[in-house]
């Protein structure tokens, strides 16, 4: 049992120690009913190259991104990643640390975490951000909580073309409060203004930035119209290479930005972990949730950093915490901002124009296909592609021919007829021009 | 390189008696600026292909001011991380006690498995003909969980132990409102020991939070427990073994209980490492218990997350799961993520943390059904080594036999003025992380320590040493090692207060009349 030390000779020694006659004896709190008579009815434990080999084969089952030419967004973003960030945070000292409650040898994570609210409130154009949430379809559910909390108000208006995902976790949390949610529909052609749908029981607006479907949409008059209504404007940003090329969601007068930072750093992982960022007005800093960390001095006057405000924190007031969130994402957050470290203002700059310009190409490569209409007009790497038939199908179709078209509408919004010929296609720099022709030449083809 | 900013001042660095250093260095301890600080415009750690003329889409918002990042070459950056994780404590560098945490060997193994890129580069919302393998690493982790918790259900999205807490009492919450009873079950009791995340999480779900006080045995109170029994009870919030490392003995006693006045038992299983594959929380009657995938089954805490925390589900609350789940087909597994019915809907984006569930299952196959057993008994003979050993000098919270983790609390630092933050403190300086102080709040001064099974008899005997002769230095009257410690640290203490009183929480570019100095 390679992970477990002690010997029989230990174990019998260390009994004699504590003055028990067996193991059993230490558990012996326990229910005689509760106490299992033999190992339970699963595998016995295997080796090294035996366990390389059963999950090997289960890795082998997938067609990754790697193998197939991959045009997926929807949330999740495949850029390339340096090799220096897995070697990085692959080092003992960052993977295998624990929360940071003892600052004095924990100044590298401690650090970092600063450095990482910098770069986010940076990226946002926000004055404070925090040490990253789960992921950020929670962190835009605990951006809603938060607007309940500041502006003591139950109503909530969501944008149509926010992610499914993100609305249906906002859906969740909301129904623990009887708060009012008001959404219109997902619209692939863009959305309607949002301002009327504003009133005084409104304690936010959601938006996403670039939205679900790829349309990118300045916010600032909704966010006067907000702020005139005395409700908070929260722009949700799930790709986050795009503020690399946008006007940052701060210039335009949000309140709260959230948003997932998968795409620096993270990878796929087929969902998850991700990352989630939480950045928000100076003003409301103590009604974030989540883990701050700060700058202070040590005995000897030198710099140094530690977690602080957590009288907000579950562990310290229990019932009266702004949330439960207990964990964050501290190593995906280190991946990002390592990610951010090596692109640098050029590098992150370049990355993002690399990236709109091969989505450019490919929009007009696919929307000069006979059956193909463009339905975004301005948008950063992702656009919507309605088909004269049901996307799924010409998905799983283009499948066969080596490429992972995009996401059909029906994957996200099941059931809604209205939207199953929608294909949402993200284009990255992974998405070599000879890639885009293929996709272009099968898609032609299945069409055809 | 540019050290505006708040630099170390060189000159104050060293300890007293230490020569000063011109950069504030000491030896290898690297002092390390900022990133902001350091590099210089235009430059990169990267290479990118050039950017091919388009007509942009982005229109009048393309931004137009600069971001505000450094440049920084590779070798800098890389520099600039090694040099920070060095200033970290980690399980990979020495024993760490924290009680209530659980500390584990992370296997580099895993680490592997979980970058195969039929994993690491799949997306979530690729077509399901091309995800056969993770639904079915999904379903095999989901059929562990449930064999080990005898338990019928698993809700596996669940980001981390506090969320799959979420998880639990939403379930239990939906369960009551399809009862009709959703109006009158407002009230949820919930032991003085248990984590903050519980009392937190009841809160946010809109419950009451009703606290449970503990017997001087350092277990839940069955006859007051038994007092606040009634209709608008919704459920009872129980952490098995608890937060003073104690198996709750009533435990049937307690289920049954509030079983009898219509209530659900949810159980916190952060400590289900000291149990696993020793005793299922179903034989217990259990009906909701999150798992902390990191804490029992090894995935990296990596400085403080990611987690996972699946919720196993009786089968009274299994309809109420959230989506996404699992299910068995005629031609393998399929991933539902979108039904009609009982759920209450969707916690999070996706199918939860697949990265996490790779890890666990590798470490659950690396150690079988015997394996996690063995691990358990270890891990439990361990604490109650330490708390055999130690019982003459320090001072054990409770009698009898502990569970994964050892109990002590500050009646041995009477009158010595040392207290228990000292006393943590200067553990540093031996080399060691500090066990967990001040939790659970039940004991005064408490010191929680929990070695976990992958601790060699000699890493505990040399432990045990160390505390020992802690403990002798503060009864010897040794203040000045207590009071100014950590000595040898990267950092001395830090002014908390002053962080919290005036919270800098990012950098930000100094005037430029400060930057001309």
């Amino acid at each position: 049992m390679r992970y477990l030390p002690l010997t029989g000779a230990d174990r019998a020694g260390m009994l004699a120690a504590v003055g028990a006659s067996s193991v059993d004896e230490l558990f012996r709190d326990v229910p005689a009913a509760a106490r299992l008579p033999g190992p339970v009815d699963l595998p016995r434990h295997l080796g090294e190259w035996e366990v390389e080999q059963a999950i090997g084969a289960m890795a082998e089952k997938n067609r990754h991104s790697g193998r197939l030419a991959s045009f997926l967004g929807a949330g999740a973003y495949r850029h390339h990643i340096p090799a220096a960030v897995d070697h990085l945070i692959q080092r003992s000292e960052f993977l295998t640390s624990y929360t940071p409650y003892q600052p004095e040898i924990a100044q590298g994570t401690l650090q970092y975490l600063f450095e990482f609210q910098t770069q986010v409130a940076l990226l946002t154009g926000m004055e404070v951000a925090n040490a990253s949430m789960y992921d950020g379809s929670t962190a835009c559910g605990e951006a809603v909580e938060m607007a309940r909390r500041i502006t003591g108000r139950g109503r909530v208006v969501l944008s149509g073309n926010l992610h499914p995902h993100y609305a249906a976790v906002v859906k969740t949390l909301g129904a623990l409060h009887e708060t009012e949610i008001v959404q219109g529909a997902p619209a692939p052609a863009g959305e309607a203004d949002l301002a009327p749908a504003l009133d005084t029981e409104t304690a936010c607006v959601v938006v996403q930035y670039p939205d679900v479907f790829g349309h990118v949409r300045d916010w600032s008059a909704l966010a006067g119209a907000a702020q005139a209504a005395g409700a908070l404007l929260i722009v949700v940003v799930t790709e986050v290479v795009s503020l690399g090329a946008l006007v940052p969601p701060g210039a335009m007068g949000a309140d709260i930005v959230v948003g997932e930072g998968q795409g620096l750093g993270v990878g796929l992982q087929y969902g998850g972990p991700y990352l989630g960022l939480f950045a928000a007005r100076q003003k409301y800093v103590r009604q974030m949730p989540g883990r701050l960390c700060g700058e202070t001095v040590d005995a000897e006057g030198r710099r140094g950093f530690v977690l602080t405000l957590s009288t907000r924190e579950q562990h310290i007031r229990r019932e009266k915490a702004t949330s439960n969130i207990c964990t964050n994402s501290g190593l995906c957050s280190l991946a990002f901002s390592i990610h951010l470290s090596l692109l640098g203002e050029a590098g992150l700059t370049h990355l993002a124009a690399l990236n709109h310009a091969r989505a450019v190409q490919a929009a007009e490569a696919l929307a000069a296909i006979p059956g193909v209409t463009l339905a975004t007009d301005a948008f950063f790497n992702e656009f919507t592609l309605k088909l004269d038939r049901d996307a799924a199908a010409v998905v799983e179709a283009l499948v066969e021919r080596g490429v992972l078209a995009g996401v059909p509408g029906a994957r996200l919004w099941p059931g809604d007829a209205a939207l199953a010929g929608h294909l949402l296609v993200a284009v990255t720099e992974t998405n070599t021009p000879a890639e885009i022709d293929a996709f272009a030449a099968a898609l032609r083809e299945v069409l055809a | 390189m540019n050290r505006q900013g708040r630099p170390s001042a060189p000159g104050t660095a060293g300890r007293a008696g230490a020569a000063d250093t011109v950069l504030g260095h000491r030896g290898l301890d690297h002092e390390e600026a900022l990133i902001f600080e350091q590099g210089q415009e235009g430059r990169t750690g990267v290479d990118l292909p050039p950017v091919p003329a388009v007509e942009g889409r982005l229109g009048a918002l393309a931004r137009k001011g600069p971001i505000g990042l450094p440049g920084l070459s590779e070798p800098q950056v890389v520099r600039h991380y090694v040099r920070l994780s060095r200033r970290n404590y980690a399980i990979d560098m020495g024993l760490y006690p924290l009680g209530s945490c659980t500390m584990k060997h992370n296997p580099r193994l895993n680490e592997k498995l979980a970058r195969l890129p039929g994993f690491a580069d799949l997306h979530p919302l690729a077509p399901p003909s091309t995800t056969a393998g993770a639904v079915e690493l999904m379903a095999t982790l989901a059929h562990w969980l449930k064999v080990l918790t005898g338990m019928p259900a698993v809700a596996l999205s669940p980001k981390a132990g506090a969320h799959g807490e979420l998880c639990g009492i939403m379930a239990i919450r939906a369960a009551h409102v399809a009862k009709g009873e959703g109006a009158v079950r407002t009230r949820i009791l919930v032991p003085e020991s248990a984590h903050g995340t519980n009392p937190a999480t009841a809160a946010y779900c809109g419950f009451k939070v009703d606290p449970v006080p503990a017997t001087a045995d350092g277990r839940v109170d069955l006859a007051a427990l038994k007092a606040k029994l009634g209709p608008d009870v919704a459920a009872i919030m129980l952490t098995n073994p608890n937060t003073c490392g104690l198996f709750e003995r009533d435990i049937r006693e307690i289920a049954d209980a509030v079983h009898g006045v219509g209530g659900y038992f949810y159980c916190d299983g952060a400590n289900f490492n000291a149990i696993v594959g020793r005793v299922r929380p179903g034989d217990l009657g259990v009906d909701a218990m999150h798992i902390n995938l990191h804490k029992t089954f090894s995935t990296p805490h990596g400085g403080g997350g990611p987690g996972s925390g699946p919720v196993v589900l009786s089968a009274a609350l299994a309809p109420f799961a959230p989506l996404p789940w699992v299910v068995e087909t005629d031609s393998g597994f399929a991933l539902v993520e979108d039904a009609a019915g009982q759920s209450f809907g969707r916690l999070t984006a996706f199918h939860g943390q697949m990265g996490m569930y790779v890890r666990a299952l590798a470490y659950m196959f690396s150690h079988g059904a015997d394996g996690l057993a063995q691990a358990s008994s270890d891990a439990v003979l361990a604490a109650n080594y330490i708390q055999a050993r130690l019982a003459d000098v320090m001072t054990a919270a409770f009698d009898g036999p502990c569970m994964h983790e050892a109990l002590f609390d500050d009646r041995f630092l009477k009158d010595t003025g040392v207290t228990t933050l000292d006393f943590a403190k200067a553990m540093i300086d031996e080399g060691y992380h500090p066990m967990t102080m001040y939790f659970p709040l039940v004991v005064h001064g408490a010191m929680l320590i929990e070695p976990t099974e992958s601790e060699s008899r000699e890493s505990l005997d040399e432990f045990i040493a160390v505390m020992r002769r802690l403990a002798e230095a503060a009864r010897a009257g040794e203040t000045e090692r207590f009071a100014g410690a950590p000595h040898y640290a990267p950092r001395r203490r830090l002014d908390e207060t002053a962080a919290a009183r005036k919270p800098v929480l990012r950098w930000t570019p100094p005037a430029p009349a400060q930057a001309a100095e």
